[in-house]
């Protein structure tokens, strides 16, 4: 069976030798802790698979993290400039190559709807081939391996090296932002075990007046929204919200439709994720990988998006789910 | 009442601009420690955090064959490649990426696409691409508007695709939470056919403010060429 674990590991190890390469690199000013932080990482992600069987105590890698943080964001970390070929000689190789470049491109969502549709229900011995479960984060890993060593094959490029330096350099590129979502999900989890929810829910509760539908639905929805923007995560802000309002008022006292409350619910949520800086990895993450000058574009492009289907999920909440 | 003393300072963390790494380690120690958590406790939150959501960051493993593929000229080669399409523009290329995404990610195919699997490599190129064909060099701040909008095709395609499947996160977090929480029997299938109305919605909506996009390049890009031709003439 091939496990989820393996590609956390294959991940992990790309970062360390990542980080290594950093180290040596003179062009950056900031190569150590640039080094540090990346090499943090990628050990923090071999090391997760023992936290998570709990082989392992979490404590040392939470120190870690922390150490992690204060690198990127007291400015320890910079870029190198990226060893890469002149704007001249990709478009001759393109010209040259022409839509062959494409093929190891697509053999990634080739590979990975395989795996998704195909693999996912083959067995062998009894067991599956894949992780259960896990089946779309294997089909992307393995289409990347897969991509990668069509890729390689193609353009005759012998030298491992090569795609690694490239992938290196986007990491530097993406920077801080790529630890983001993961801290995020720790705050969302330390939120919950201190009881911010019950807070928020009794807060929530004082404030909505009796009897009036439409008033708690407008509080569901724009709870849902406003605290997926503060946590950056629909999921985190769902049970704060349907524990405060959506399961005692909307369905409890309003008699409304369960499936229809709690799933426009979410999708008023990602109305914030849209919109948040928080939502590191949607919105951050990308402004980075598309070297925007502007970190908030891609936020500003979805803004008004966002707060129309903001209004959408209120309208159809009200029309369908009593 | 105290513990929200954490959200707020996540809420003057991000006014005041302070980098969020930061905010949030700051945020969730002082949650921790109000919320009657030890700092051991905290530091293991911390470290289960890290380690239970991996799967978010395991996108980086494509990074090093979309990056050797840009080395050998993918961008430019997706760029000559729309050029070839006559009628497709920006935006109609655009609206087409939300619909692909959105479809993909309905019927379960959530990694399938991606900013750094798709959109940087391809979906990227080929809108400049289409916009370079009608306009010719485009200037940075045009550029930056049209990769915003394509991250933002991602976006929406992916929020608004992902609850129509059924074995979907948040289908599942919603099914699991009400389940466990108030011991009743949700089924994910009457969870997902309610996020189709909102799908619709979103296909309509930042569909047609892409289409929009093409008159808004249009508008920006025909002063921006009357501004440097009447330049030239100035100059001459």
């Amino acid at each position: 069976m091939i496990k989820a674990e393996w590609f956390y590991w294959l991940v992990g190890l790309s970062f360390l030798v990542m980080a290594s390469q950093m180290v040596t690199d003179r062009s950056n000013p900031k190569r150590f802790g640039t080094g540090a932080f990346w090499g943090l990482i990628g050990a923090g992600f071999i090391y997760s698979s023992w936290v998570v069987t709990k082989q392992a105590p979490p404590e040392p890698l939470g120190a870690a993290v922390l150490v992690m943080a204060c690198l990127a964001g007291f400015g320890f970390t910079g870029r190198g400039t990226p060893r890469t070929t002149t704007p001249e000689q990709r478009a001759a190789s393109a010209a040259k190559l022409g839509n062959k470049l494409f093929v190891p491109a697509l053999t990634i969502p080739a590979v990975a709807m395989a795996c998704a549709i195909g693999v996912k229900h083959l067995s062998i011995g009894g067991r599956p081939v894949l992780q259960e479960g896990s089946e779309t984060i294997l089909g992307l890993g393995i289409g990347a391996v897969v991509a990668l060593i069509v890729g390689m094959v193609m353009l005759r490029e012998k030298r491992i090296s090569v795609p690694v330096q490239s992938g290196r350099s986007m990491l530097e590129a993406m920077g801080w932002a790529m630890l983001l979502p993961q801290m995020l999900a720790t705050l969302g989890a330390i939120f919950q075990v201190s009881g911010v929810g019950d807070q928020v829910g009794k807060l929530a509760t004082s404030v909505l007046p009796e009897d009036s539908l439409y008033i708690a639905i407008v509080v569901y929805c724009v709870g849902m929204f406003a605290f997926t923007m503060i946590m950056g995560n629909a999921f985190a802000a769902f049970p704060v919200m349907t524990a405060a309002v959506g399961w005692p008022v909307l369905i409890g006292h309003f008699d409304g439709n369960p499936a229809a409350v709690l799933a426009i619910g979410m999708l008023a949520g990602f109305c914030g994720t849209l919109v948040t800086p928080m939502a590191a990895n949607f919105n951050i993450v990308p402004a980075a990988l598309l070297e925007l000058k502007d970190q908030y574009g891609p936020i500003k492009a979805q803004l008004p998006t966002a707060g129309v289907l903001l209004g959408c999920n209120i309208v159809i909440m009200a029309l369908f789910a009593f | 009442m105290i513990v929200l003393l954490g959200v707020l300072v996540v809420v003057i963390g991000f006014a005041t601009k302070r980098n969020p790494l930061l905010v949030v380690g700051v945020a969730g120690i002082a949650t921790g420690l109000l919320g009657g958590l030890s700092p051991g406790k905290v530091l293991a939150a911390f470290g289960d955090g890290f380690a239970g959501s991996r799967a978010v960051t395991i996108f980086a493993i494509t990074l090093p064959v979309i990056g050797l593929l840009e080395r050998y000229g993918l961008q430019e080669q997706a760029r000559r490649l729309i050029a070839r399409f006559a009628g497709l523009t920006t935006g109609r290329f655009l609206a087409l990426y939300l619909g692909l995404r959105q479809i993909g990610a309905a019927v379960g195919l959530t990694n399938v696409f991606g900013h750094a699997q798709t959109v940087r490599p391809l979906a990227v190129p080929m809108a400049e691409g289409a916009a370079e064909r009608k306009f010719g060099q485009l200037p940075d701040r045009t550029r930056e508007k049209v990769r915003s909008f394509s991250a933002s095709a991602d976006n929406v395609g992916l929020f608004f695709g992902e609850d129509v499947f059924l074995a979907v996160g948040s289908i599942l977090l919603i099914t699991g939470f009400v389940n466990t929480t108030y011991g009743t029997h949700l089924e994910p299938l009457q969870l997902a056919l309610w996020a189709i109305p909102t799908a619709v919605c979103a296909f309509v909506v930042h569909g047609w403010r892409l289409l929009r996009l093409d008159r808004q390049l249009e508008r920006e890009l025909l002063t921006a060429h009357v501004h440097n031709t009447a330049a030239v003439e100035a100059a001459q």
